[in-house]
C-alpha cells in the first residue's frame, strides 16, 4: 500500500469508526438498561470502548485514552459480574459513553475540551469500583501520580509482512511511544530478502525498543493494540532481570505462524508489578477477526465521490432522453438498429440509476436506533410511563434523507410524549393503561416511504388550540374553522400549545419548523387525531431525491410533470359526469366516487388552455393520505424519467410546486406537488363559494 | 434563507493600490434610454435571452427559470422590477447571470453597454427626490460617465427586498392553505 504519508487519512478512519462504536455501546447499554442483555451485549460494549481507547492511544489523545480507560475497568466489572447492572450504573455508564462521544469530536476537531465533565464522571466510575479499585485506577491512568518513578521498557516489535497491508504504520506507533519518554529504537534488517525476492509491500523489519518513561506497561501496550493481530510483541521491564513468561514469541518465529500467538499471548495475565491493574482479558482475536472478514465485503467510500456520481447518472439520464427524442422524430422504419440499440441504452441507464441510488440508501434504523434513549430520558424528564414501539427500522431510503429525519423525528417524539401522553394518574383515570405507547414505524407505500409518529394519549386539544391561535393573531376570532382545519393549526409558524416554556418541547420552535424539514426533503406532514385517544402523525417522503417517474403534460403553452406514483388514471368526462357543488367547485363522478376537479390553469394562473373539461383531459391523482382529486390539463405528452433539480437552490419554493427538472429538448419543467395542488384547489373552491354567496 | 449581501460591494473594490483611491470596475447595461451599472466582479456570464420557463403565480417581473448546464436560474425582468411593463424579450436581449452570495441569479436587460472604470468617490448618491422607475434602496449611487450618467445597483439590496417579500406572502399562504 502506498500513500502512509497521509496521517490524516487514518484519523478520518478512526473517528468514522468510533461513531459507529459509540452506536453500538449506546445500542448495548440501551439492552442493558431494558434487562434484555446477555453476555454477548456487555462483551460488544466492552469491545466497542476498548477499541475506542486503543485507536486514541496510537493518535497520542491522551485526555480521551485515560477516560476510556475508567469507562472499560467498570464495564469489564461488569461483563465479569462483579458489578450488578443496576438502573443507576447503567445511567452512569450512559453518561459515560456521551462524554466519550464528547471526548472525541474535540479531539476530532483538534479542540482542547475543558474536561470538567469528563473528570466528573471518570470519578463517578471511580466511585462505583469502589475505594481499593479507585486509588489504583488513578495510579495508573494519571501520568504524574505514577509514584514509583521511570521504567525502562525493553519492546521487541516484529511485524507480520502482511501489517501494512492493513493500514498500519510503525513509524505511528514509535510516535506515540515517544510521547510517553525517551526512546531508543533500534531496527533489524537482517530479515529483509534479496532485491529480487523482496515483495515490497511486505514488511521484512523489525524493532528493539527501549523507552523510559513512568507509564504502567499496559499503557505501554495499549500503543500496539490496532497491530496485536498483525505482529509479535514483547514487553518486557529492563530492570527486572528475566523477562516475564507471558509474552508473545520471540519477533523471528512468528513470520510464518501469523495467526497464532500474540492476541492469546495478550490475554495473559499482566505484570505482576502492577496489581491494581483490573487486567481485561483482550478480546483481540474476536474483534479483530471480525473486522477482517467484513473488510472484503465493504468498502468506505467518500459521500462526495458518490454525490459525484449520482449527478453524472443524473446529467446522462437527462442526454438520454433528449438522444430518445431525437430518434423518435426519425421516419418510421428508418435505422432500426439505432432504434434497438436506443432502448438498450435506456434499460441500462435506468439499471445504472437504480444502482447508484442503491448505493445511498440506507435503513431508517441508525436514526430510529436514537429514539429508546430520547423517550427513557423524557420519562424520566416528565414523570410519565411511556413506551416505544418501533417497526420497519429496516426501510431503505436515501441518506440525506435519513440524516434529515433526526431532527424531525426527535421533535415530534418529544412533543409526543410532553403533549400528547398523560400522566399515569391521568391515564388511569381515564381507563387507560398507566403506561403510553408511542409508536414509530416506517414503510414503503407507492414509492414514497412513510414514516409514523403516533402515541395514544388525550389527542389534541381543538378548543385550546383554537383559542391559542386566536390569543396569538394567527385566526381571526371569529374564523369557522372544521376540526381539521384546527389540527392543521399547530403547523403555524410560532404556535406552540404549552401553556409554560418547558426544556422538552415548548422552546418556541414548534411543529411548524418540523414541517418545513419536511418539505425541504420533499415531503408532507398530515396530522390525524383523535381526541382522548391519541394522535398520528403521517410523514411522507421520497425515497430518493434526485430522479423519479413523471407524466409530462400540457396546459396552454407550458409543459409539467406529474409524479407517476401519484396518477391513477387519465379520462376525458362525459358533461353528463360533471357537476357543480356549492363550495367544492365542479365534482365529476369517476369510479363510483365524486372527485372535486381542479383545473391546473387556473391554480397557476396560465393563459390559453382549453378551459371545458369535457374537451381537455381529467389526470386522476391521489395523495399520499389517500385523497383523490382530478386535475384538468389539455393534454399528455407522455412517461419519461426526470432528475429532480431543485427550484431553491437558486430561487425558493413555490406554491404547488415540488422542484423543476430538465427535459429532453433543454428547457427546465416543473415538477407539480400533487398534494400542493389539492389544496389550493381546495381554498379556489372556497373562494369562489363565498363570491357565489356574496352575489346571490 | 438570502441573507443581505455587503459582500457583493465589497468583492467590487479590488485592492487599493497605494495613493490611489479605491476603485471599482462596472459592467453597465441598457433598458430603454436608461443606464445601470453593476460590479463586474458579481457577474458570472452575459448569454443571449432564451426562453424561459414560467413560474406561476409570481408578480411579472418574475420571467421564469432557465437552464443553465444543468443548474436552474431564475430570471428577473428588471425593467418589470422597476416598476415599467414586463420586457418583450427576442434573441437580442441580453441575460446577465450574476452571482450573489451562493445563489446564481439573472437579470433581463435591454444590451450591454460599456465597462467603467470607477473611483469610489466618483459615485455620489442619488438626489433625495424621486429616483425614477427604481426604488431607492436598490441604488448604490450615481456616476456621470461623459455625457451620461449611470445608476449603480445595490444588487444585494435588491434582491434581498424580493425575497422579503416573497417570504412574506408565502408565510401567509402556507398559514391559511394548510396541507
Amino acid at each position: 500500500m502506498a500513500g502512509f504519508t497521509d496521517l490524516e487519512q487514518f484519523r478520518q478512519t478512526y473517528f468514522d469508526e468510533c461513531a459507529e462504536m459509540l452506536a453500538i455501546v449506546e445500542a448495548g447499554l440501551l439492552d442493558l438498561a431494558r434487562g434484555g442483555a446477555d453476555a454477548e451485549t456487555v462483551n460488544a460494549v466492552f469491545r466497542g470502548v476498548h477499541s475506542i481507547k486503543g485507536g486514541g492511544g496510537t493518535f497520542g489523545l491522551s485526555a480521551l485514552v485515560a477516560f476510556a480507560h475508567e469507562f472499560e475497568t467498570v464495564l469489564d466489572e461488569v461483563r465479569a459480574g462483579r458489578l450488578a447492572p443496576t438502573g443507576a450504573l447503567v445511567d452512569l455508564l450512559i453518561r459515560a459513553n456521551d462524554v466519550l462521544g464528547a471526548l472525541l469530536a474535540d479531539a476530532r476537531e483538534g479542540r482542547e475540551g475543558d474536561g470538567i465533565l469528563a473528570a466528573r464522571v471518570a470519578a463517578d466510575l471511580r466511585a462505583v469500583l469502589g475505594p481499593a479499585e479507585a486509588d489504583g485506577a488513578a495510579v495508573e491512568t494519571t501520568p504524574t501520580a505514577a509514584a514509583d518513578g521511570p521504567q525502562r521498557f525493553q519492546i521487541r516489535f516484529a511485524p507480520h509482512p502482511h501489517m501494512l497491508s492493513r493500514g498500519n504504520e510503525p513509524l505511528y506507533l514509535f510516535r506515540a511511544l515517544a510521547h510517553f519518554g525517551p526512546l531508543e529504537v533500534e531496527c533489524d534488517h537482517d530479515a529483509v530478502p534479496t532485491l529480487d525476492h523482496l515483495d515490497p509491500e511486505s514488511i521484512h523489519l523489525s524493532w528493539t525498543l527501549r523507552l523510559e518513561t513512568g507509564q504502567p506497561e499496559a499503557d505501554v501496550r495499549e500503543i500496539f493494540d490496532f497491530v496485536a493481530e498483525d505482529c509479535d510483541l514483547h514487553v518486557a521491564v529492563e530492570t527486572e532481570a528475566e523477562p516475564e513468561p507471558a509474552a508473545g514469541p520471540p519477533p523471528d518465529i512468528g513470520r510464518e505462524v501469523a495467526l497464532v500467538g500474540p492476541g492469546g499471548a495478550m490475554a495473559e495475565p499482566l505484570s505482576p508489578g502492577l496489581p491494581a491493574e483490573p487486567a481485561p482479558p483482550r478480546p483481540a482475536a474476536g474483534e479483530n477477526g471480525g473486522r477482517g472478514a467484513l473488510a472484503g465485503q465493504s468498502i468506505r467510500v467518500d459521500l462526495d465521490k458518490l454525490d459525484r456520481l449520482v449527478n453524472l447518472v443524473g446529467e446522462m439520464v437527462i442526454t438520454q432522453a433528449m438522444v430518445a427524442e431525437q430518434a423518435a422524430s426519425l421516419p418510421p422504419g428508418q435505422a432500426p438498429r439505432l432504434l434497438e440499440g436506443l432502448e438498450e441504452l435506456a434499460r441500462h441507464t435506468r439499471e445504472l440509476q437504480e444502482s447508484v441510488m442503491a448505493v445511498r440508501a440506507q435503513p431508517v434504523r441508525s436514526v430510529f436506533a436514537r429514539m429508546p434513549r430520547l423517550v427513557r430520558e423524557l420519562s424520566t424528564t416528565l414523570g410519565k410511563e411511556v413506551g416505544l414501539v418501533m417497526r420497519g427500522e429496516e426501510t431503505e431510503v436515501d441518506k440525506t434523507v435519513v440524516e434529515n429525519l433526526a431532527d424531525p423525528l426527535t421533535h415530534m417524539i418529544r412533543n409526543s410524549m410532553d403533549h400528547g401522553i398523560e400522566a399515569p394518574d391521568a391515564r388511569e383515570a381515564a381507563g387507560k393503561a398507566r403506561a403510553g405507547t408511542v409508536t414509530l414505524s416506517a414503510q414503503h407505500r407507492s414509492g414514497r416511504i412513510v414514516i409514523e409518529v403516533s402515541d395514544d394519549g388525550r389527542g389534541i386539544d381543538r378548543g385550546r388550540v383554537l383559542r391559542k391561535a386566536v390569543d396569538k393573531g394567527l385566526v381571526p376570532a371569529d374564523a369557522q374553522l372544521s376540526e381539521e382545519e384546527v389540527d392543521q393549526l399547530i403547523f403555524l409558524p410560532g404556535f406552540s400549545t404549552a401553556e409554560a416554556i418547558s426544556n422538552v418541547s415548548g422552546r418556541g420552535v414548534g411543529m411548524d419548523v418540523v414541517r418545513r424539514n419536511i418539505t425541504q426533503l420533499g415531503g408532507r406532514i398530515t396530522v390525524h387525531n383523535t381526541p382522548g385517544e391519541g394522535t398520528r402523525f403521517v410523514l411522507s417522503l421520497p425515497l430518493t431525491l434526485a430522479v423519479m417517474d413523471g407524466m409530462v403534460i400540457r396546459t396552454g403553452g407550458e409543459r409539467f410533470v406529474l409524479p407517476l406514483t401519484n396518477i391513477v388514471e387519465t379520462l376525458r368526462p362525459r358533461p353528463g359526469d360533471l357537476h357543480r357543488v356549492p363550495g367544492q367547485g365542479t365534482v365529476m363522478m369517476a369510479r363510483g366516487e365524486y372527485v372535486q376537479l381542479a383545473p391546473l390553469a387556473r391554480l397557476l394562473g396560465i393563459q390559453g388552455a382549453q378551459p371545458d373539461p369535457t374537451r381537455a383531459l381529467v389526470v386522476l391523482l391521489e395523495t399520499e393520505e389517500g385523497g383523490r382529486f382530478g386535475l384538468v390539463v389539455d393534454e399528455l405528452l407522455g412517461q419519461q424519467q426526470v432528475v429532480v433539480k431543485s427550484l431553491d437552490a437558486h430561487y425558493r419554493r413555490l406554491d404547488g410546486i415540488a422542484a423543476a427538472t430538465i427535459l429532453g429538448d433543454g428547457r427546465v419543467a416543473l415538477i407539480l406537488d400533487v398534494a400542493g395542488l389539492q389544496a389550493m384547489g381546495r381554498g379556489l373552491a372556497r373562494t369562489a363559494a363565498a363570491e357565489e354567496f356574496a352575489h346571490a | 434563507m438570502h441573507k443581505p449581501l455587503p459582500a457583493t460591494r465589497d468583492a467590487a473594490a479590488p485592492p487599493a493600490a497605494p495613493g490611489s483611491q479605491p476603485s471599482r470596475q462596472l459592467v453597465t447595461f441598457t433598458l430603454g434610454t436608461e443606464e445601470f451599472g453593476i460590479p463586474i466582479l458579481a457577474v458570472k456570464e452575459i448569454r443571449g435571452w432564451t426562453p424561459e420557463t414560467r413560474l406561476p403565480n409570481l408578480p411579472p417581473h418574475v420571467r421564469g427559470v432557465i437552464n443553465l448546464r444543468g443548474v436552474i436560474v431564475p430570471i428577473f425582468d428588471l425593467r418589470a422590477r422597476f416598476g415599467g411593463p414586463q420586457t418583450e424579450a427576442t434573441r437580442r436581449h441580453v441575460v446577465i447571470v450574476l452571482t450573489i452570495g451562493e445563489r446564481l441569479q439573472g437579470i433581463l436587460t435591454d444590451a450591454i453597454s460599456d465597462i467603467l472604470d470607477v473611483a469610489d468617490g466618483d459615485i455620489l448618491p442619488a438626489p433625495n427626490g424621486d429616483g425614477g422607475l427604481v426604488d431607492r434602496a436598490a441604488i448604490l449611487g450615481l456616476v456621470a460617465s461623459g455625457n451620461r450618467m449611470v445608476t449603480v445597483l445595490d444588487l444585494g439590496r435588491l434582491f434581498a427586498a424580493e425575497t422579503q417579500a416573497l417570504d412574506e406572502m408565502q408565510d401567509t399562504m402556507a398559514g391559511t392553505a394548510g396541507a
